[in-house]
C-alpha cells in the first residue's frame, strides 16, 4: 500500500489521472457519449407506419427542419420566451439579491437564502398546475390573466426559474467590497452613479451567470407551456411530440440540436464576461 | 493549430455534403396485402399454463379502474383476488403514446383502438390472439368481430371491448341555443372564439375531414382516414383556420374536465367519461353526436407479442369483457359495451338503448379511427391517400 502510494507520489501527473479517471469516464461516456449517439440517430428516420427506426444516412430531417417555416416559428418563439423570461427574473432578482447582500443582517441573510430556495423544494409539477388554476376563468389571478398563450408562459417560467437568478447575482453581490460602493460615494457619485460604474460592472458576470440558468431551461421547458401555454408550442414540445406522439426519434433528435447550438452561441457570446468563473 | 482547425472544418463540411448526396425520397416498403400489408409471422398462444402472477395493463383512462380515482369504481382488485394476477396499470392519453409504450415491451395487454391496432400488428408488437381460450369471446356481437382494425387476413388480433362516439361537447349555460353542427367549433365567425377545445393527436384531422364530408361535398371525401393530396389540405386549412378559436388543445382528460368546469372552454370535443366526470362535479354540460356525424373508436385488447406474462393476459382478455365487468366498463366510461349480455348487468337499463349497443346500423355510421396508410382506404386505387406520418408533420404545422 506504502508501495503503491509512494509510486504516486513521485509521479504527479500519473497521480492526476488516476483521479480524474472516474469521472472522465462518467463524463466522456455516459454524457457525452450518449449525446453523441443522440445526434447519430437524427441522421435516420423512422418507417411511418410501424414507427421502427430505419437506419438510413440522410440528411432529410435537417431539410425539414430548415425548409418548413413552422419549425423557424417555433425556434423564434422558444427563444424570444427564453429572452423575456431572463430580462423579467434578473430585473426581479437585482433588487432581492441587492436587500439580501447589502441590507440585511448576517442572520436575516441566512433566512432569506432558505426563503428563496424554498419553492426549489416543491414539484415543479406543482407549482405549475398552480398557476394554471391562479390563471383561470375563476382562479385568484383571474382579473389580470392574459388566459393561457405565450403570456401565461412567460409568467410561469418567470416564476419558477427566479431562485437560479436571484442565487448567483446574491453570491456576486456578496463578494463585492462594501468599501468600493462607500468609496464611490466619498468621490462624489450618487447613487445610480454608483449603481452604473460600480456595482453593475462588477456583478454583470453573476447577471450572465444566472442568466445561463434561466436562458437554458427556458429553452428546454415543455411541460410548463404544456399545461399553461394554451395552443402554443415551444421547441420543447416538438421533441416530445415526436417522441410521445409521432414515435419518431430520428426527427426529436434533430430537433434537439437546435437548443444545444443556440446554447454554444450564447456561451461562446458570454465567454469574455468572466460569467463562466462565476458558475 | 489555426490550421488544424480549418483542415477540421474542411472535413466537417465535406462530410456534409456526402451525406447530403444520400439524400433519400421517402419509399414505401409497405408490400400490398389486405390492408395493404403482411404482418411479422407471429404464433397466437397454443394452451393456457399457470398464472405469472403479474400482469402489466396498458389502458384508456376509465378502462382499467384500480380504485385509485373513485373508491367505488374497482374491477381490478376483484380480477387479482380471482387470479393472483397482481395487475399494473398505465393509462394514456393519445393512440400514439399506446404505440410508442407498447415498443418498450414491458406491457402485457393494451386497450387499441382501430388507429393504434393496425400500427401494433405490422410492427410485430402485438400478437394474434387464440380465441378460443377467450370462452366470452363467444357474446361479443357479431358486427364487432373481423373488422379491418382488429383482425388481418381473418386472423384475430384481438378482443372487441366497446366502441362509441367523439363526441360534441357544451357547456349549457355558456352555448345556446344548444349546438346540433360541428360548425360552432370550426366556424371562423363562431360566437365561441377562444373557448374551444379540440383533441390533440393527428388523428383529429379525421374531425376536419368529417365536416368537409358533409359541408364540402365537392370535394369527395368518403372515409375520413382516406384523403388525397386535395382533401387532405383542405382538412389541414380547415384546422389551421380553427386554431384562433382555439384555446388549448386536450389530450389528458382531467385537464380537459378543469377547463370546461372553469369555464376556459364552453365547447370541443370530448369523451362521455369525461362528460359524466364533469357533470359530477356540478357543470352544466351536454353532449351530443351532431349532425355530421362523428368520428368515434372501437377498442380492442390485444396481447403484446414480448409478454411474459400471456396466461394473466389471456385471463384478463376473458375476465374484462365478462358480462358482468364489460357492464361495468361501458356504464363508466361511457360507451357500447362489446358482449351481448353486458346490457342485462347494466345498473342504468337505458344505457345500453343511449349507446345503441345492439345496433349494427348505428355502428356503421360512426367513422372510427382508423390508421391512414398510402393506399386508400375506401378503396380508390388512381390515387395515393396520405400517410400516417404526413398527417402526424401537419399537426405540428396546423398548431404552428
Amino acid at each position: 500500500m506504502t508501495a503503491v502510494s509512494a509510486f504516486f507520489y513521485r509521479k504527479p501527473r500519473l497521480r492526476l489521472g488516476f483521479l480524474l479517471s472516474a469521472p472522465l469516464l462518467w463524463l466522456g461516456l455516459a454524457y457525452l457519449g450518449a449525446l453523441a449517439a443522440l445526434f447519430v440517430t437524427a441522421f435516420w428516420h423512422t418507417d411511418a407506419f410501424t414507427g421502427q427506426v430505419v437506419i438510413e444516412w440522410s440528411l432529410d430531417n435537417f431539410k425539414t427542419l430548415f425548409t418548413d417555416a413552422v419549425y423557424r416559428t417555433i425556434t423564434f418563439r422558444t427563444v424570444g420566451i427564453a429572452a423575456l423570461v431572463t430580462v423579467i427574473d434578473a430585473v426581479i432578482a437585482f433588487p432581492m439579491a441587492y436587500a439580501m447582500a447589502k441590507l440585511a443582517s448576517p442572520r436575516a441573510q441566512r433566512i432569506l437564502v432558505i426563503a428563496v430556495m424554498t419553492p426549489l423544494w416543491a414539484s415543479y409539477l406543482v407549482k405549475a398546475y398552480a398557476w394554471r388554476s391562479m390563471l383561470s376563468g375563476n382562479g385568484a389571478l383571474s382579473w389580470l390573466s392574459p388566459g393561457y398563450g405565450v403570456t401565461a408562459t412567460i409568467m410561469t417560467l418567470s416564476y419558477l426559474w427566479l431562485p437560479y437568478m436571484i442565487l448567483p447575482i446574491y453570491a456576486g453581490l456578496d463578494r463585492l467590497p462594501d468599501s468600493l460602493v462607500d468609496a464611490s460615494g466619498d468621490l462624489g457619485a450618487r447613487s445610480l452613479r454608483t449603481f452604473r460604474s460600480v456595482i453593475l460592472p462588477l456583478t454583470f458576470p453573476a447577471i450572465v451567470a444566472g442568466s445561463i440558468f434561466t436562458f437554458s431551461l427556458s429553452l428546454g421547458d415543455y411541460i410548463a407551456v404544456k399545461i399553461v401555454g394554451g395552443t402554443s408550442q415551444m421547441l420543447g414540445n416538438v421533441v416530445y411530440d415526436n417522441i410521445g406522439a409521432a414515435n419518431n426519434l430520428p426527427f426529436a433528435a434533430t430537433v434537439a440540436t437546435v437548443p444545444v447550438v443556440i446554447m454554444l452561441v450564447y456561451l461562446a457570446a458570454v465567454r469574455r464576461t468572466g460569467a463562466l468563473d462565476n458558475l | 493549430m489555426k490550421n488544424r482547425k480549418t483542415r477540421l472544418a474542411g472535413m466537417l463540411g465535406a462530410s456534409l455534403l456526402l451525406a447530403a448526396c444520400g439524400t433519400s425520397g421517402t419509399s414505401s416498403s409497405a408490400p400490398p396485402g389486405a390492408q395493404g400489408f403482411t404482418p411479422p409471422k407471429l404464433e397466437a398462444l397454443k394452451a393456457l399454463g399457470q398464472p405469472e402472477g403479474q400482469l402489466n395493463v396498458l389502458a384508456w383512462p376509465g378502462y382499467a379502474e384500480n380504485g385509485s380515482n373513485d373508491p367505488k369504481v374497482n374491477w381490478v382488485t376483484p380480477f387479482e383476488q380471482q387470479t393472483g394476477c397482481k395487475v399494473n396499470v398505465k393509462p394514456f392519453g393519445t393512440s400514439d403514446e399506446a404505440v410508442t409504450l407498447m415498443k418498450t415491451g414491458q406491457y402485457d395487454v393494451v386497450s387499441a383502438s382501430g388507429d393504434a391496432s393496425l400500427r401494433l400488428v405490422a410492427s410485430g408488437d402485438a400478437e394474434p390472439v387464440n380465441t378460443a381460450l377467450v370462452p366470452n369471446y363467444a357474446d361479443v356481437q357479431p358486427f364487432l368481430k373481423d373488422k379491418s382494425w382488429n383482425s388481418v387476413g381473418g386472423t384475430a388480433y384481438g378482443i372487441p371491448h366497446g366502441w362509441g362516439a367523439n363526441l360534441l361537447t357544451w357547456r349549457t349555460d355558456k352555448v345556446t341555443p344548444a349546438p346540433n353542427s360541428w360548425s360552432v367549433m370550426f366556424d371562423a365567425n363562431s360566437p365561441y372564439k377562444g373557448k374551444v377545445i379540440a383533441y390533440d393527436s393527428p388523428i383529429y384531422i379525421a374531425d376536419a375531414a368529417l365536416y368537409l364530408q358533409a359541408h364540402r361535398p365537392d370535394l369527395g371525401i368518403k372515409n375520413p382516414y382516406a384523403l388525397d393530396d386535395k382533401q387532405f389540405t383542405a382538412a389541414v386549412d380547415l384546422l389551421k383556420q380553427q386554431r384562433p378559436l382555439v384555446s388549448e388543445y386536450w389530450s389528458d382528460y382531467l385537464k380537459e374536465s378543469q377547463a370546461l368546469k372553469n369555464g376556459d372552454a364552453v365547447v370541443g370535443t370530448a369523451w362521455q367519461v369525461t362528460v359524466n366526470l364533469t357533470k359530477g362535479e356540478g357543470a352544466p354540460l351536454e353532449s351530443a353526436v351532431p349532425s355530421e356525424g362523428a368520428t368515434g373508436w372501437s377498442d380492442t385488447w390485444m396481447v403484446a407479442a414480448k409478454s411474459a406474462h400471456k396466461t394473466c393476459a389471456y385471463k384478463w382478455l376473458d375476465y374484462i369483457i365478462s358480462p358482468k365487468v364489460n357492464a361495468q366498463v361501458a356504464e363508466y366510461f361511457g360507451e357500447a359495451p362489446a358482449n351481448t349480455k353486458a346490457c342485462a348487468e347494466m345498473t342504468d337499463k337505458t344505457l345500453c338503448d343511449t349507446y345503441h349497443a345492439g345496433d349494427a346500423g348505428y355502428a356503421a355510421k360512426i367513422a372510427y379511427w382508423t390508421t391512414p396508410i398510402p393506399q386508400c382506404l375506401d378503396g380508390r386505387t388512381d390515387v395515393k391517400c396520405k400517410d400516417y406520418g404526413e398527417w402526424t408533420k401537419a399537426w405540428t404545422e396546423i398548431k404552428g
